[in-house]
């Protein structure tokens, strides 16, 4: 029967984590539509991989094997998930919406003439049919998406939709499944990932972040938010706008493509809340937000919350800190 | 080098939003719009690219007569012409909709380099420059920081997650996908905004282009989203919310 079948992502011979929460949510969904799950690993020399998902509460575990899948491409990985999608009929493919999944899955999906589902964060069964939950406007307004046409569909995971700890184990049969890919069909070449200079701020071993976003308007005023995090002792950090427009260096970034932090407290100021910014940031212990739209997303994870003007919020918070400190 | 751009119109930044009567869409009536943020890099980088190899800049976008005002925005920055797909109902279609409008509209256009933005702020799925490319047969790559152009073909730096970086070649022609950050925006001048009113701006609509395919993903509801977690609003004056936050994190964080 045709199933649901869950793309893992590795590199190296190293899991990305996001895949037991693509598995775990493979496995709930398959329950509830009464259908088998399957899980994939592609690449070169899979077979301990595969053998690890192999222990887990699945159908089948297709070890997608090529040595041109040694590194990642789009192309070759397209062409790779294609022929095993052909080959098997799963009725829905998941994936965990990682840069990597984002560069190829909808290159996949448009293959079978259907629209990647992408980045969501919930998934409801309304009569046998999923609901795909999304958010909208940077997580300021969630959505319900059905998808209609034939199968297969595609739908990608966003991070900590589902948990990783609630993965079921099992034992599955491995199955080799070995694609042809002709070399001359990979169109780009790339090189080893490497990552820039080190970094001179390590943030994650921070007690206390103060972090600034888009909300400061200008870099004159960065100052205000400077003068807190010194008041109690803590890193400066910022959301992405503010390194990207040079305000502060890459290197106190927080998000998916900056560093990732769990202090005892974290204070974002004027940060709305996308998501690339709340998986950097949301395993801290305490989360204040400071913003002053009260729908803002970065409520949602915050413990304290203080709507109102950060120009008129931030020095008064400066004040009663060093009062309190005195 | 011809570089086409595609840019979406979506609602300004800080926007309040709030749910259409049909509960699928926002009401958009009181809203003001602009372009979409990673599109504005991407549309800045092509006009670098411009000035350094010579060619053309032409910005496209599929949008309904309003996203005629941020189309003369990109004339005014330096696009040397634009087209406009005319559709009015673009919540109506899905990715692959989207991207087979833009595809038809460039196909004859014999573009050396197509470029997009990495994500939509309105719907941020993530891919439409992705199904450009499979459709146009074109090889591409996403979450673009820095492109080079060789001869013939391009390098580009690829970001990954957690501050990882890696560098792709890929021959030409090929279509990128932006990430903002990657240069120095420029704002028009008057000189530009004035030359913008005599640049070619061609309008198609989607019946000239054959009709999109159907939506296989549709939207059929939209909602504030459910909140996870209870936050403790401290309110008062600002004194006095920042007194109340102080207490919390001296007794309760215990970080003071
Ligand atoms: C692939 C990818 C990777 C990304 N990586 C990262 C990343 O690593 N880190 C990251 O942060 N982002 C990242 N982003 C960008 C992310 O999607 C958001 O665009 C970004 O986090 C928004 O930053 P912000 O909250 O500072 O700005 P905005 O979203 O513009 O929010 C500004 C906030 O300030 C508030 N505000 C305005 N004025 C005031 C005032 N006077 N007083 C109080 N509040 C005020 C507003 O209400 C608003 O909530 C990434 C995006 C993509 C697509
Ligand atoms: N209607 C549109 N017109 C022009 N470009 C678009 C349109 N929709 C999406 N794009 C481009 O595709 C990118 C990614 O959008 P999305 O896939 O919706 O996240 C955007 O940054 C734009 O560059």
């Amino acid at each position: 029967m045709s199933g649901v079948l869950v793309i893992t992502e590795q590199r190296g011979g190293a899991w990305n984590r996001m895949s037991w929460e693509t598995i775990a949510a493979g496995q709930q969904l398959a329950r509830d539509l009464n259908r088998p799950v399957f899980a994939a690993v592609a690449g070169h020399n899979v077979g301990a991989l595969a053998a690890e998902l192999g222990r887990k509460n699945l159908a089948y575990v297709h070890a997608v094997e090529h040595e041109l899948l040694e590194s990642y491409s789009a192309d070759g990985y397209t062409a790779a998930l294609e022929a095993l999608i052909r080959a098997h009929h799963p009725s829905l493919v998941l994936f965990p919406h990682t840069y990597q999944v984002r560069d190829f899955a909808p290159k996949v999906a448009a293959r079978f003439g259907q629209t990647l589902v992408s980045d969501v964060v919930g998934v409801r069964v309304e009569n046998g049919v999923p609901v795909y939950v999304r958010q909208l406007f940077q997580g300021k307004l969630a959505g319900d998406v059905r998808i209609s046409g034939d199968a297969p569909h595609f739908v990608s995971l966003q991070a900590g939709a589902y948990r990783a700890d609630t993965v079921e184990a099992g034992s599955a049969p491995v199955e080799t499944f070995s694609p042809q890919i002709a070399a001359s069909a990979i169109r780009t070449r790339c090189e080893a990932p490497f990552r820039e200079s080190a970094r001179a701020v390590d943030l994650t071993s921070a007690g206390i972040i103060v972090s600034v976003g888009r909300g400061i308007k200008e870099k004159e005023n960065i100052g205000i938010v400077q003068e807190l995090a010194q008041a109690l002792g803590g890193e400066l950090a910022a959301s992405r706008p503010i390194c990207d427009s040079g305000w502060l260096p890459m290197e106190r970034q927080v998000g998916s493509s900056g560093q990732t932090v769990s202090p005892k407290v974290y204070i974002a100021i004027g940060i709305s809340g996308a998501i690339q910014h709340l998986v950097g940031m949301k395993g801290s212990k305490t989360i204040v937000a400071i913003n002053k739209d009260a729908e803002a997303p970065i409520f949602e994870v915050a413990d304290y919350g203080i709507v109102g003007d950060l120009f008129e919020v931030v020095p008064a918070l400066t004040e009663e800190v060093k009062k309190a400190k005195a | 080098m011809k570089i086409v751009v595609a840019i979406k119109q979506v609602p300004m930044r800080d926007s309040q939003l709030r749910i259409g009567a049909d509960g699928r869409w926002i009401q958009e009536s009181d809203l003001s719009f602009e372009i979409n943020e990673p599109d504005a890099y991407a549309l800045e980088e092509a006009l670098q690219l411009k000035e350094k190899h010579g060619g053309e800049v032409v910005a496209l976008c599929a949008g309904p007569a309003r996203a005629a005002q941020t189309i003369r925005e990109a004339l005014a920055k330096g696009a040397d012409r634009a087209i406009h797909i005319e559709e009015e109902n673009l919540p109506a279609l899905d990715t692959l909709g989207v991207a087979s409008l833009l595809a038809r509209a460039v196909q004859n256009e014999a573009a050396d380099l197509i470029l997009t933005g990495l994500q939509s702020d309105d719907l941020g799925s993530g891919q439409t420059g992705v199904v450009l490319a499979e459709i146009l047969g074109l090889p591409h790559a996403t979450i673009i920081m820095q492109v080079e152009k060789l001869d013939g073909a391009i390098k580009v730096k690829r970001e990954l997650e957690d501050g990882w970086f890696q560098f792709i070649e890929m021959p030409l022609p090929a279509v990128l996908t932006i990430q903002s950050g990657i240069n120095k925006l420029r704002y028009a001048t008057l000189m530009g905004i004035k030359k913008a009113k005599s640049k070619e701006i061609k309008r198609l609509t989607t019946a000239e282009l054959v009709a999109p395919p159907a939506a296989v993903a549709t939207l059929e509801r939209i909602y504030p989203p459910l909140r996870a977690k209870q936050t403790q609003i401290l309110d008062g004056t600002p004194k006095e919310a920042a007194a109340k936050l102080v207490e919390k994190l001296k007794f309760e964080v215990r970080v003071i």
